[in-house]
């Protein structure tokens, strides 16, 4: 596969570099939202389209920004754009779904702060991508990030029911967790390298 | 650190509580992606910490100072754009300083203004607080996240690499770890230190159970 086909994009963004167990992007929501295998997916889902929306975004902003010359702008420009990216989920959601926007609660806003999200845009620019392949990156890399979501709340709604020695109980049990995750992801490496 | 009689006085704890009480990183878990990403080297792992104890202690100045000025509704916009023009200071001068360890670090220097601690700090202290007291807690916290950094660099250099700072500790014939210095060592390194802070509290919380087995 060709470094810069657009499925060779994908895959890489969503199984070998996965964004949330190779690159440790987006660890909070991770780790917080990953109790119920519900939440995570919708979390999951709300996520990617921002990523979606704030990488197109990103794309056209450093356009711009490269055009007037004023590249020295661009970390405060992208996170205003995520925000907004951000508000207008949330409000899209309010009016389409407002069960799910009670769902997710604080978590919604927070996606603002969510790493995986500026990562995105700072490695798109950063790897010179066309607007095509930007936007296969940022599907690849919401796709990683459910992908990581889902696993994650399935295992830990198994590990409910199990008995653990109380020391482990909670986050250092999910961090264990997390790593044999990230283990089991790391057999992806040099895939179609 | 000579308090005055007022709500707002300094006092040891304004310092020491981002250290141990309130640790960002093992009692709080928050800013865990620079955590986990770039302490695969005790070096890296210093530049961290110093680099977000920078933007730590300026934007709790910033913020603290305009804590009258910036309206309510625009405070978590403002805050960010205060944070951002840190972060990009920051990110300059490390570029200018060594490129070396700016490439090591890559995007976690820009990625500091997503960091949850810094801005979690300016909407829960900075904005209520005098500047000074801002910038002590600031400090506090930052030195928090830097040893925590350091908890976790050492472990993950000395078992991934045999070495500590670059220095060989275990000498030639030592076989490296190197699942330590990959992505899975992050995890399981930073769940072993929570394992070890849970048991340390659990014994703390129960001295009469530990008595109880002693005494049997």
């Amino acid at each position: 596969m060709h470094a810069d086909s657009l499925t060779y994009i994908f895959l890489n963004a969503a199984i070998v570099n996965n964004f949330v167990l190779a690159l440790f992007l987006g660890i909070c929501p991770f780790l917080g939202v990953s109790a119920k295998l519900k939440t995570a997916v919708s979390m999951g889902i709300a996520t990617m389209l921002v990523m979606l929306i704030s990488s197109i975004c990103a794309y056209a902003i450093n356009n711009l920004l490269v055009a007037y010359d004023l590249e020295f702008l661009r970390l405060i420009s992208y996170i205003a754009v995520i925000a907004s990216a951000v508000q207008l989920v949330e409000m899209s959601m309010k009016k389409f779904s407002p069960s799910l926007f009670r769902a997710l609660g604080i978590f919604l806003p927070l996606i603002t702060t969510n790493c995986a999200i500026l990562g995105l845009a700072l490695f798109q620019t950063a790897k010179e991508y066309d607007f095509v392949q930007s936007v296969s990156y940022a599907l690849g890399a919401g796709t990683g990030f459910i992908l990581a979501l889902v696993l994650m709340a399935g295992l830990r709604e198994k590990l409910e029911l199990a008995e653990v020695p109380g020391i482990s109980q909670g986050a250092a049990l999910s961090l264990m967790l997390a790593g044999i995750l990230s283990l089991a992801f790391m057999g992806f490496a040099g895939l179609g390298a | 650190m000579a308090g005055r009689k007022r709500d707002d006085t300094i006092t040891a704890d304004t310092f020491l509580e981002g250290i141990w009480r309130e640790n960002p990183v093992f009692v709080m878990l928050l800013g865990m992606c620079p955590v986990l990403a770039v302490t695969n080297s005790v070096m890296n792992a210093i530049a961290m910490g110093l680099a977000t104890t920078f933007v730590l202690i300026g934007s709790s100045t910033l913020v603290s100072l305009l804590r009258h000025v910036i309206p309510k509704q625009v405070r978590i916009a403002t805050y960010i754009v205060i944070i951002a023009t840190f972060v990009t200071i920051v990110d300059y001068v490390i570029q200018a300083i060594s490129l070396d360890l700016y490439n090591a670090l890559g995007a976690f220097i820009q990625l500091i203004v997503v960091n949850c601690i810094i801005l979690g700090r300016a909407e829960a202290f900075a904005s209520k607080n005098r500047p000074l007291k801002a910038v002590v807690s600031g400090l506090g916290m930052g030195s928090g996240f830097t040893i925590a950094l350091l908890c976790l660099g050492s472990v993950r250099e000395l078992l991934g690499s045999g070495t500590l700072l670059g220095f060989s500790v275990f000498g030639a014939q030592f076989e490296p770890w190197v699942v330590m210095i990959l992505p899975p060592g992050g995890f399981f390194v930073l769940g072993g230190w929570l394992l070890l802070f849970n048991w340390l509290r659990e014994r703390k919380a129960s001295p009469e159970v530990k008595e109880a087995v002693h005494a049997r």
